[in-house]
């Protein structure tokens, strides 16, 4: 089973990628043109949707329950390498200051990156948004005249949507990280950043081969199916014109960077075609080499529990013969990067760390969150682009701040999740329940008398009402759960007639 | 008047007023007669977790003007505790009376592990499991936790383990969450069920006669899912079992 689910370190960020407002932004656009953009079909408010989605996964409890063993394997995992290595909260410390430091003149560092770049043969766009980063991509396959693509794993791409987008420019995009592969063949989103198919069992996954790629019915063998797929990719890595990968670390001071994977697949995606395009998010780019000495150390350990990912890809310029392009890419973190509350998020690297931990995540699967990015990280990152669309998930969360604590670089994950509820409710984006009950009980709770009086009136009531009528359709609490037995008297009563004795 | 202040949750006042009284008779034993100012009422968390800060606000304000003329707060309860220490300030941006109040609140156990110093003896023969709360965990720091990697410590386990006869069970995971979440629970009701019951299980493997905890919502939670199931597991406030192992 887990061979299916191989870890894939792939360059990956952002959120859901949907075109935005115009927004200053530090990112010089020289190669594009700072234009009114456009807007999409607004997906509409969405209050109601992590809890539908979630309540849907929960249905099935035995798969509930793999799902959450299986990701939680992966914490386990991550809690054994840290534990020896004495280093460790050092290590996160130090790489949060890089990170905050690399933000505070983020500019600076993004051109430094460029010059030095440029300097090494490879070329440099910059897109504001998804749109633009999906037309600059074109361009350059179009400029070369290609049609098929590989692709190696990139959450960015996700983001920006950049599969369906070249598919309707009549160009075939195929993922070769073994994980984005299987998705692709599904039809699907990524459920997970590092494991995109970490919700299919081998089963499916051998019913997947059998109807695309001809497998045998019934084959369930991790090996056999792992074989299949690697048959299948070599034709794809022998025909590609052009290869695209993603971008873990931007290296400021050599114009380099580095592409993480377990499968090599950037690597062959890089070494065969001749074209090779590079997509990165602004907050990809680190200041020095040495800086990996922090970041790679912590990468694949938060992630997987691997002491490094299989293959550590270090790209500086173009190879003899082929052509680099590198395409740097906001879409909406100049935006984060301006509110000082939710900066520290453009500190993630990705490493999925916190989904693993998240005990809703692992219970109600990625799909549920909507986004490319699930998990806390996705769910403080996708409001920024449409808080409406995205109103669920700063909710779906019990605020337990375990993800806070496992990540390597410290974004304090959930108490953004708490300031994103603040804004939400501000916003009216609370669903009308819960704004009703908190202004009742708000009102209730300010005044004392009217708290011990309806206190009472409840203490009273709840024994004597029927049950049927207690636990009535809408009593959420009720559906598996007893109310709390009401008493007499309340802590107050007791405790003044016992001062008075 | 004394210079410690008993915060009751309102949850605790209402539902669990035993929990109130153990907390007295606990801090009585070890020489503290606290105050019940009368006119508090909740911290205000139920409205904040919502997203309605401007409901909580007042009740935010409510509790600095009932509480700020004394030395100590003790409550108990490690979410309430961490509300007014660490989001208060995202309530009430630029009121003064915070800054000073975050130093004189305590959570119960904290209060008597760190400035009490107190060492509960007594008997409490029975195979218990410590539910972490997460505020109280990774908000207020009473245990070093499951995650990161620093020298290891655990206030409550520490309050507990020099009770005689009594059996600290090992959980297969030492500090998941329960799934209560205030709102959470109702609003995200199949997920929270699924982490409750996840819960319990894990204390019924490791053979807990007695799931213990600082907060008592989580135990609401648990206790709720427990008694629909007429499971013979029981939940305790920390505050009820060093109070009857005292006694």
């Amino acid at each position: 089973m887990r061979a299916t689910h191989e870890v894939h370190i792939g360059s990956a960020e952002g959120t859901k990628g949907v075109a935005q407002q115009p927004i200053p932004s530090p990112v010089p656009t020289n190669g594009a043109s700072p234009h009114q953009l456009q807007h999409s079909s607004h997906p509409g408010v969405q209050l109601h949707e992590h809890p539908t989605k979630a309540a849907a996964f929960v249905a099935n409890d035995a798969r509930l329950h793999w799902h959450d063993q299986a990701v939680w394997f992966l914490r386990g995992k991550r809690d054994r390498v840290s534990s020896a290595f004495p280093e460790w909260e050092q290590l996160r410390t130090l790489g949060s200051h890089i990170k905050a430091h690399t933000l505070s003149r983020l500019a600076e560092y993004l051109e430094q990156f460029e010059r030095n770049a440029l300097a090494l043969g490879a070329r440099v766009h910059w897109a504001l948004n998804a749109e633009e980063h999906n037309r600059i991509v074109h361009s350059i396959l179009a400029d070369h005249g290609v049609t098929r693509v590989v692709k190696s794993k990139s959450m960015l791409t996700e983001e920006c949507h950049l599969n369906p987008y070249l598919e309707s420019q009549g160009i075939e995009v195929v993922d070769t990280d073994l994980g984005e592969r299987i998705v692709q063949l599904r039809r699907e989103p990524p459920s997970h950043i590092v494991m995109p198919a970490i919700h299919l069992k081998k089963e499916d996954i051998g019913e997947l081969f059998h109807e695309k790629l001809g497998a045998p019915p019934g084959l369930s063998d991790p090996k056999a199916l792992t074989e299949l797929a690697r048959q299948h990719l070599r034709e794809k890595f022998l025909a590609a014109e052009a290869g695209i990968t993603g971008v873990n670390f931007a290296i400021a001071e050599t114009g380099g960077f580095v592409v993480c994977t377990n499968e090599g697949n950037a690597d062959l995606s890089t070494a065969l075609p001749p074209l090779h395009i590079a997509c990165m998010g602004i907050e990809k780019v680190v200041p020095r080499a040495k800086d990996l000495g922090v970041f790679l150390r912590v990468l694949a350990r938060s992630a997987t529990g691997q002491p490094i990912t299989s293959y550590t890809s270090h790209f500086h310029g173009p190879r003899p013969g082929g052509e680099l392009h590198i395409v740097i890419v906001d879409n909406g973190r100049s935006r984060i990067l301006q509110r000082e509350e939710y900066r520290r998020s453009l500190h993630c690297i990705r490493c999925g760390a916190c989904m693993n931990t998240c005990p809703v995540y692992r219970r109600s699967g990625g799909h549920s969150y909507g986004v490319t990015v699930p998990g806390p990280i996705g769910s403080v990152l996708a409001p920024h682009l449409d808080p409406a669309a995205h109103a669920s998930l700063p909710f779906a969360s019990t605020l337990c701040g375990s993800c806070s604590d496992v990540c390597p670089v410290k974004v304090d994950l959930h108490h953004q999740l708490l300031m994103w509820r603040g804004e939400l409710g501000r916003e009216r984006l609370v669903p009308i329940e819960k704004r009703l009950g908190s202004a009742i009980g708000g009102w209730i709770l300010a005044r004392t008398w009217a708290y011990r009086f309806f206190g009472k009136v409840m203490r009273w009531l709840l024994p004597r009402l029927p049950r049927a009528l207690v636990y009535n359709r809408w009593n959420a609490w009720g559906r598996q759960r007893e109310l709390p037995e009401a008493p007499a008297q309340s802590f107050r009563e007791m405790y003044r007639r016992r001062r008075g004795n | 008047m004394s210079d410690v202040a008993l915060f009751v949750p309102c949850y605790i006042d209402q539902f669990y007023p035993q929990v109130g009284l153990a907390t007295v008779d606990l801090l009585e034993r070890f020489g503290i007669r606290a105050d019940f100012p009368e006119a508090q009422t909740c911290c205000g968390q139920p409205m904040a977790n919502s997203g309605c800060f401007a409901d909580a606000a007042p009740l935010a304000k409510k509790f600095l003007d009932v509480f700020s003329r004394y030395r100590y707060v003790v409550c108990p309860s490690g979410s309430c505790t961490s509300m007014v220490r660490e989001h208060y300030v995202n309530l009430l941006p630029g009121e003064p009376k915070i800054a000073a109040m975050r130093g004189k609140v305590y959570e119960l156990c904290e209060f008597l592990h760190d400035v009490v110093q107190a060492k509960p003896r007594g008997r409490f023969p029975h195979r218990v499991g410590l539910h972490q709360s997460c505020h109280g965990l990774r908000e207020l720091r009473l245990a070093s936790g499951s995650e990161r990697r620093i020298a290891a410590f655990d206030k409550v386990r520490d309050l507990l383990a020099g009770l005689e006869g009594i059996q600290l069970v090992e959980l297969a995971r030492q500090d998941e969450c329960c799934g209560f979440g205030g709102t959470f629970a109702v609003s995200e009701e199949p997920i929270s069920c699924a982490m409750g019951k996840d819960r319990i299980a894990d204390h019924e493997r490791a053979g807990a006669e007695v799931i213990a905890g600082a907060d008592m919502s989580c135990l609401m939670h648990l206790q709720g899912l427990l008694r629909r199931q007429h499971k013979p597991l029981r939940v305790m406030h920390v505050a009820e079992v060093l109070a009857e192992a005292t006694a």
